[in-house]
């Protein structure tokens, strides 16, 4: 009998096997490795599994506790609804991708130390970049690339903070850091990187509108919320993150207004969730990270049935805009309703699920007497009704008639939809059954009167703004610029400050210099010989090697960045696999 | 079942719709005032209609102050990072 079994051993592990099958064998597979995964979660107790000693470090693959378990169940749950969702996509390696992803996602909720973290981190960040080139566009080829250099980065930040933390303590063991001193800062900014808070968030927004249709609701799931558990796990308590995450949750909402791209949108109203959860980690009450821990869980079901059903419109109309979309609800009934309750849940209205997890972390801002943390968290729950409720769904779904009429989308992408939409709303109706699942004992009761009518007021009368100022709210054909300008257009300006100033510089300087020197000229005759006849030899000589050597690797070299991130991606499975083979 | 069908009719009466709205808005400010306070954490908790106006002045607050960053310095054309 074997004592403990990583859920990932079936993502991972099982994922390369999709390319045996076609067909029906080919859907069945897909979801019986999450399923898999998610009965295997179910049927885990908690205790410390998967120990392994690697080089006088100790590894841990199973730390199973109440806090991973309920990250595991929902991820679980998450990578079962995005396989089902994704059943017609033809291209394995999507397929692939996504359940290494997922895999690595579980991993990371599992890992009890710092190393085996970090390897779980490098597979998300490698395995989840196939699933925005794998739309094979050239905007999704370089929005790809750089969420890739700025994970790569925040990888980076990471593994020098664990480098610092073993030297300082010498442990690898992953528990609440010790404030103070680089380790902490350097480990805290890969975690903020992840977890896409301002100014380190721009990739998000950057990348996931870019992907498939369907990695896009893989990714919306797995990359903030592990950053979430590992901030929950580490950071629990730390000011900062107060601020961070009310700044964030209002951050996301000033750009939602300002797009026009659907999933633009809903990219945006994930870093603003997601402040809701890091406000609750700083905070650090039991209530707050109990909030935490709740709205992760729900934020998972609601914002994958959001991408889900934008997925949806743009997979039957072609379209992604909402400048150039509208009117669509009577030719996509069931995609409309079933995403306005992903809006309902992720706005909290009462019944559904936000408002049993979102308002835990509101109230234990309340309890700790943080008025500007409170106003300012209430006043992103009225820019999430706005937006993810009110203006995509009306300029999507109603408004002006954009003259498109399509169906609605295959079969199984409803039935995922579906699924999501009933747990949104199970959550929302039967609270004790999430509450069970939480880190501590919940003494909390959504459902008072005064309560119900609090949140229906500030939503209502979002609502009596929106409708107000309707005019003035539609998409306009233009894009934001975020912090990521500064790698996409400061790094052109710096380039064209070289070529146009600095050189045009040089060049003069080094004219002058030729005719002031001109004078000096038969020092440099008796020079120019040696130079000639010796160094230049020299030079050649290991020049022509060189070409030799080069012409030799040149073959080995195909200049696609996909094929160099396989190949390391390849390579760290292989170690991993040796690994667990002895 | 033409649930496209049930949806258009239902859209079908925006007046009707209009009117369940604003019997809506305002029977949930009657109904604060005659709710229990259980909790006061902040002076406004007392206030009956407090959030239904913090909630109003967020969404106008949220909706100017993009829409103005966005035109004053954030909102660029959508060819502004190709060249």
């Amino acid at each position: 009998m074997i004592e403990w079994l990583h859920p990932s051993l079936f993502l991972i592990l099982g994922a390369p096997f999709v390319t045996l099958f076609r067909g029906r064998a080919r859907q069945a597979w897909i979801v019986f490795l999450p399923v898999m995964a998610f009965v295997t979660v179910l049927m885990m107790s908690p205790g410390t599994y998967g120990v392994f000693d690697f080089m006088g470090l100790e590894l841990v693959f199973g730390r199973v506790d109440k806090l991973s378990l309920a990250f595991a169940h929902v991820f679980t749950i998450a990578a079962t609804i995005g396989a089902i969702y994704a059943l017609h996509v033809e291209d394995d390696s999507q397929h692939i991708a996504a359940l290494i992803y997922a895999g690595a996602a579980i991993g990371v909720t599992f890992a009890g130390d710092l190393l085996a973290l970090f390897l779980f981190w490098e597979i998300m960040a490698f395995a989840s970049v196939w699933l925005i080139w794998a739309r094979r566009v050239k905007a999704s080829d370089e929005a790809g690339y750089r969420y890739l250099l700025v994970h790569a980065a925040g990888g980076m930040l990471l593994l020098a903070g664990i480098l610092f933390h073993y030297t300082d303590t010498g442990s690898t063991a992953f528990v609440a850091m010790q404030p103070g001193g680089p380790a902490f800062w350097l480990i805290l900014a890969g975690f903020l990187l992840n977890a896409a808070v301002p100014p380190l968030h721009a990739w998000l927004a950057d990348a996931y509108p870019e992907a498939t249709i369907t990695g896009a609701v893989f990714l919306s799931a797995f990359t903030t919320k592990t950053a979430v558990y590992t901030l929950i796990r580490g950071y629990p308590g730390t000011e900062i993150l107060i601020w961070l995450g009310t700044i964030m949750a209002l951050y996301g909402v000033v750009y939602a207004v300002l797009a026009n791209d659907i999933r633009r949108l809903l990219a945006y109203h994930i870093i603003s969730q997601v402040g809701y959860m890091v406000a609750g980690v700083g905070i650090g009450t039991v209530m707050a990270l109990n909030g935490a821990v709740a709205h992760a869980y729900t934020h998972i079901l609601y914002k994958g049935l959001l991408f889900m059903g934008a997925g949806a419109v743009i997979h039957m109309t072609s379209r992604s805009k909402l400048t150039e979309l509208g009117g669509i609800y009577r030719w996509m009934p069931w995609t409309f309703v079933l995403y306005m309750i992903g809006g309902f849940s992720i706005s909290a209205f009462p019944l559904f699920s936000g408002f049993v997890s979102k308002s835990m972390v509101v109230d234990a801002a309340a309890q700790s007497h943080l008025s500007w943390i409170w106003l300012g968290l209430t006043m992103a729950s009225a820019g999430t009704f706005l937006h993810t409720g009110l203006k995509l769904p009306y300029f999507t779904f109603l408004g002006k008639d954009c003259g498109a009429r399509p169906t609605d989308p295959p079969l199984n992408m409803l039935v995922a939809m579906g699924i999501a939409a009933f747990l949104c709303v199970f959550i929302g109706v039967y609270p004790s059954w999430l509450y069970a699942m939480l880190p501590d004992p919940v003494a909390y009761e959504p459902y008072t009167a005064t309560h119900v009518v609090w949140a229906l007021q500030i939503l209502l009368f979002t609502g009596l703004g929106f409708f107000m100022l309707l005019k003035h709210v539609g998409g306009e054909p233009k894009i934001s610029m975020d912090t990521d300008w500064l790698y996409r257009k400061a790094s052109r300006l710096v380039m064209r400050l070289i070529n146009g100033v600095i050189a045009p510089a040089e060049e003069a300087v080094a004219r002058f210099y030729r005719h002031v020197l001109l004078g000096n000229v038969f020092v440099g005759r008796k020079g120019l010989w040696l130079d000639q006849n010796v160094i230049d030899g020299a030079v050649n000589g290991v020049g022509a090697l060189v070409l030799r050597w080069a012409a030799l690797m040149r073959q080995l070299q195909t200049g696609q960045i996909q094929h160099y991130a396989l190949l390391m991606m390849v390579g760290s499975l292989v170690l991993l696999s040796l690994y667990w083979l002895f | 079942m033409d649930l496209g069908k049930i949806l258009e009719n239902m859209m079908a009466k925006p007046a009707l719709l209009k009117r369940i709205g604003w019997v809506t808005l305002a029977s949930l400010v009657v109904i604060d005032f005659f709710l229990p306070r259980p909790y006061l954490h902040f002076f406004w908790d007392s206030l009956p209609g407090f959030s239904a106006v913090y909630g109003f002045v967020s969404c106008i607050l949220i909706i100017v102050v993009s829409k103005a960053l966005g035109k004053l310095w954030l909102l660029k054309p959508e060819d502004y990072y190709d060249d």
